[in-house]
């Protein structure tokens, strides 16, 4: 406890860092995932191919990113850019599902009734098919951004700081209350991005809370599953 | 004036939905495509806003084909009603009418304005405006899929069993405000539904189609009582099944009207 005192400043630092470069990668993979996702489900051939070639990804053990990294894109060895470049990919890979599925859980009918009141095609696409996809899409962001948060702790073993450097220092030391602290950060964090998403969620779409049979019970936590499996 | 010319279409599998279709429906009056399951209502209704193009043969409005009309354009100049309601779950009732407006570009108060408007046109009270499509009944929603279709005073309203899937005394009472709406409103209706009675209630010319979009026949109720095309019709109208053959019988000086079951279903008045 006294070591925490004596070092809240750098905690604190860890704390910020961390959660700055969650946020960046899970809402870069994120961005990247959405169109993939959408085109997926659209033209279930070509972006089935393209769905499996992002899960795939997600198999590359982040240490082995961490390290290729660099040499690939030139950058430099403990640049945080690998880290995010890595996380976001990670992020995307698991998210171009859940988008693809949040994108095909929208009534057709619905779509069908858009296009007769007379949207256009991208009217229909940002004004009716994202909102819709809206409740799958919070569900499979809330299981990357968890993810996130701790495959980020990763990249404290190739140098790059974060509040995973707790537990490599602490274990390298052998002292505990480091270790413990880590995690601690790391699990109030999670928690506190989740809470974040979930508070937007009712803000954006209040619609989904009120309604009786727009989201399917279960589907949400369905996708979850789904997600932490891939 | 809408104008069906030798219409046929065949979808991309290969089903005929539709084989040689031609038909003329008169400015400010309704037509009802009457006809069973999958005998092509839908898709000949949907030709009129381009939601189906026809493989073969033309749709004119006011003698204009409508191929060579912008599809998005035209559909915001239609409205369309459709069987459930088809409302946006993630739009508020009001945004659900106001929506059409604002695609014309109605600015934002307007919208508004005239959406509250039709909401009581159509008998919804205004407190239902703010709540969701998701927390109305069936046949309130009904109401307000009407609202959408009627909010931007369109010329031509298409409406495919838009009272299919509320309970019987609901129906009635949205049939009757139809009726009453379309006195006042002089739209050219094209109505689509399966029963009878709701195409003899509410058509000025109704069309009994058999598969294939082939008609059986065409005219007013009171035409196709008198004079039913064939056995097809005579059996599909129920003038085989004894509630349509009328006939008088004197109880103590009162004609009483009794069907043809036995059943006395009302009093002849002079
Ligand atoms: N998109 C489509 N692709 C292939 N076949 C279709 C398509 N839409 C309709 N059909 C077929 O065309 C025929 C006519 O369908 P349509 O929907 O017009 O019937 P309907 O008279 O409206 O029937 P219902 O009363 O059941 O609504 C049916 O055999 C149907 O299966
Ligand atoms: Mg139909």
């Amino acid at each position: 406890m006294s070591w925490f005192l004596d070092n809240v400043d750098y905690v604190r630092e860890l704390f910020v860092r961390h959660a700055w470069i969650s946020v960046v990668s899970t809402l870069i993979g994120f961005a990247l995932a959405l169109p993939v996702g959408w085109y997926a489900n659209r033209h279930p051939r070509l972006g089935g191919v393209s769905v499996t070639g992002f899960g795939v990804l997600y198999t590359i053990p982040s240490i082995a990113l961490f390290i290729l990294l660099p040499g690939i894109l030139g950058t430099g060895f403990l640049s945080v850019t690998n880290v995010i470049i890595a996380l976001s990919v990670y992020a995307a890979a698991v998210m171009v599902r859940t988008a693809s599925d949040a994108f095909g859980s929208v009534s057709p009918a619905v779509l069908d009734a858009a296009t007769a009141a007379g949207f256009s095609t991208s009217q229909r696409v940002f004004r009716v098919e994202l909102p819709l996809a809206g409740p799958v899409l919070l569900a499979g962001l809330r299981v990357v951004s968890v993810s996130t948060v701790s495959m980020l702790s990763v990249a404290s073993l190739i140098g790059v700081s974060n509040l995973g450097s707790l537990f490599t220092d602490g274990f390298r030391r052998d002292f505990l209350t480091e270790i413990v602290i880590g995690i601690i950060g790391i699990v109030v964090l999670a928690v506190v991005l989740d809470l974040l998403l979930n508070l937007a969620g009712r803000l954006l779409m209040p619609w989904a809370s009120a309604q009786r049979t727009a989201v399917r019970p279960g589907a949400a936590s369905k996708i979850a599953v789904k997600a932490r499996g891939a | 004036m809408i104008e069906y010319r030798s219409i046929g279409k065949t979808f991309a599998d290969g089903t005929e939905a539709v084989g040689d279709f031609s038909l003329v429906l008169p400015s400010r009056t309704t037509t009802v495509l009457v006809g069973s399951s999958g005998c092509g209502k839908t898709t000949l209704l949907r030709m009129v806003n381009r939601m189906v193009d026809p493989t073969r043969g033309q749709v004119l409005i006011d003698d204009v084909d409508i191929a060579t009309r912008n599809r998005v354009e035209l559909r915001r100049s239609i409205g369309y009603v459709m069987q459930h309601a088809g409302l946006l779950p993630h739009r508020k009732v009001i945004d659900n009418v106001a929506t059409v407006l604002r695609l014309n570009g109605v600015d934002r108060k307007e919208a508004r304005d005239r959406s509250y408007a039709v909401l009581e046109t159509v008998g919804l009270d205004a407190s239902l405006a703010t709540k969701y499509p998701g927390q109305l009944s069936g046949g309130q929603q009904q109401r307000v899929g009407v609202a959408r279709g009627l909010v931007s005073d369109p010329n031509i309203l298409l409406m495919d069993e838009p009272f299919g899937a509320v309970d019987p005394i609901v129906r009635e009472e949205l049939q009757a405000e139809l009726l009453r709406l379309q006195r006042e409103l002089d739209k050219t209706i094209v109505f689509v539904t399966h029963d009878i009675d709701e195409a003899f209630l509410l058509g000025d010319q109704v069309v009994i189609l058999k598969k294939g979009g082939k008609v059986a026949q065409v005219g007013s109720p009171a035409d196709i009582l008198a004079k039913p095309a064939d056995d097809f019709v005579r059996s599909f109208v129920g003038l085989d099944r004894g509630h349509r053959t009328l006939h008088v019988e004197d109880r103590d000086g009162v004609r009483v009207v009794v069907d043809g079951t036995g059943k006395a279903t009302g009093v002849l008045e002079a």
